[in-house]
């Protein structure tokens, strides 16, 4: 066959879309099990970081089931819907629902007999996702600690919302003010803290040159933990009944 | 295209069909290994491959992964190219070998992400990016497209060689002055820090990827003499 003709050309395309595209199928398909595995494990091991406990991925489903006493799924109103799974829950796609379908997952944990309120953050920085977890303490108001991640932020600017010294930087603020009402956590370029001192402003200090991403992780934060204060409310007022 | 024209592109391919009788490392073949390490280098004489080079050079992992990489998807890539090459339609042979490459670079992104997790994580979009990386496509071109399987496959092992020699000299300095460690482990010792020493982070930054392989040029000009231009 002349290798210069239409027909040729057409012929070898389609045979090689053909191969190509069925190899390519194959594999991901047979390593779909392994990365989706990982995934799960790295989510374990950002959840268990919240609450100071750092491990290896490989560890982690071990560990996780040590300290993670309780995973529930929330609805709007503060009930519990234990028809699903909270852990298998993708935010992203939850964010999109009507409030009223929407589900919040919330993780229990127990370390050394005090307990913490995990809560999963999905929000916008300046190019592309972020997302994070941050655990309360018992008040449900002071961070125990936070984590937080993102797709496609600037290297050495928003993607520093990842380095240890930033998410550490939450570690003791509240997100309620003194009134109990919920303020969240200003990632502030002006709040004269930048050690961060002050743990009942409300405030930690941004990074500079991240302002649409500092401004994306402070209204993660409100907008996801809005949702869990009838939950938060129904728990206190259950206290309150039995004092 | 008239047969005339085809017959041109052929001819290197019969210039290496007794390819054969020749031994697998002969002299000639031990050259497409080791010539890309020196007087061809793809990054420091062929000035290929530099925006990788610049954007995977902070630390020592990254780097020896990525070079890992280009190297499976060159010696594959080329090895494909080289054996359809008398099937590859002429007018179409770019297509062809984008999606070749294209093809391997997905399998080595799917591999990755099953079984060095964190490294994927870490090079995320720069494995995608080997598909534009000139050094992949220009081998395939100039090379594989009129050799023979074995040379394509020496030829594509090489030139990724001297890639990753490079990647991994310049994040070698990148990461022992930029952060003072190698590998991720600290070998600057402490006492030196204490007697005032500090990590330099313009190392972390591009400017000096640019610039570690400006004085390595330098060094590699000063040694072999034939590199340099005569004006």
């Amino acid at each position: 066959m002349n290798r210069d003709s239409n027909a040729y050309t057409f012929l070898f395309s389609a045979i090689m879309v053909f191969i190509v595209a069925a190899s390519l199928a194959a594999t991901a398909t047979s390593l779909q099990d392994i990365q989706a595995e990982n995934v799960r494990k790295e989510k374990m091991q950002n959840i268990l970081a919240t609450i100071g406990v750092i491990v290896e991925r490989e560890k982690a489903p071990e560990v996780y089931t040590k300290y993670i006493i309780e995973e529930l799924s929330l609805l709007s109103d503060g009930t519990i819907d234990r028809g699903v799974d909270a852990f298998k829950l993708k935010l992203n796609l939850e964010i999109k629902k009507p409030i009223n379908q929407q589900r919040f997952p919330l993780y229990l944990a127990e370390v050394d007999s005090s307990q913490y309120y995990i809560v999963p953050l999905r929000g916008s920085g300046l190019w592309d996702a972020i997302w994070g977890y941050v655990a309360l303490e018992g008040d449900r108001s002071t961070i125990k600690g936070a984590v937080f991640d993102h797709k496609g932020e600037t290297a050495g600017l928003g993607a520093e919302i990842t380095q240890k010294w930033f998410q550490d930087s939450f570690t003791g603020e509240k997100v309620l003010n003194q009134n109990g009402d919920l303020v969240g956590i200003n990632v502030s370029k002006t709040n004269n803290d930048p050690d961060g001192n002050d743990k009942d402003d409300n405030e930690v200090d941004a990074i500079s040159g991240a302002t649409i991403t500092g401004d994306g992780v402070t209204d993660m934060i409100k907008e996801r933990l809005q949702n869990y204060l009838s939950y938060f409310n129904s728990k206190k007022q259950k206290i309150a009944y039995i004092n | 295209m008239s047969k005339k024209n085809c017959n041109t592109v052929n001819k290197p391919i019969i210039l290496f069909l007794n390819e054969d009788k020749e031994p697998l490392f002969s002299k000639k073949n031990r050259a497409l290994l080791t010539d890309p390490m020196d007087d061809n280098n793809p990054i420091t004489v062929q000035v290929l491959g530099i925006c990788s080079a610049l954007a995977i050079t902070v630390q020592l992992k990254p780097a020896i992964v990525m070079s890992l990489s280009v190297m499976a998807v060159m010696a594959a890539s080329n090895v494909i190219i080289s054996l359809l090459r008398d099937l590859i339609p002429n007018r179409i042979r770019i297509i062809v070998q984008l999606v070749v490459v294209a093809s391997m670079v997905i399998l080595v992104d799917q591999i990755l992400r099953a079984y060095a997790y964190d490294v994927s994580k870490e090079l995320s979009i720069f494995i995608g990016l080997i598909i534009t990386n000139c050094i992949v496509m220009g081998r395939l071109e100039a090379f594989a497209l009129g050799n023979g399987v074995w040379k394509s496959f020496l030829d594509g092992i090489g030139n990724a060689a001297g890639y990753g020699f490079i990647l991994i000299i310049v994040a070698f300095f990148r990461e022992l002055f930029g952060s003072g460690k190698l590998l991720g482990f600290q070998v600057i010792p402490d006492f030196i820090y204490d007697m005032g020493y500090v990590n330099n982070g313009l190392m972390l930054l591009s400017p000096m990827a640019l610039i570690t392989v400006g004085l390595y040029i330098w060094f590699q000009r000063s040694k072999n003499r034939t590199l340099i231009e005569k004006n």
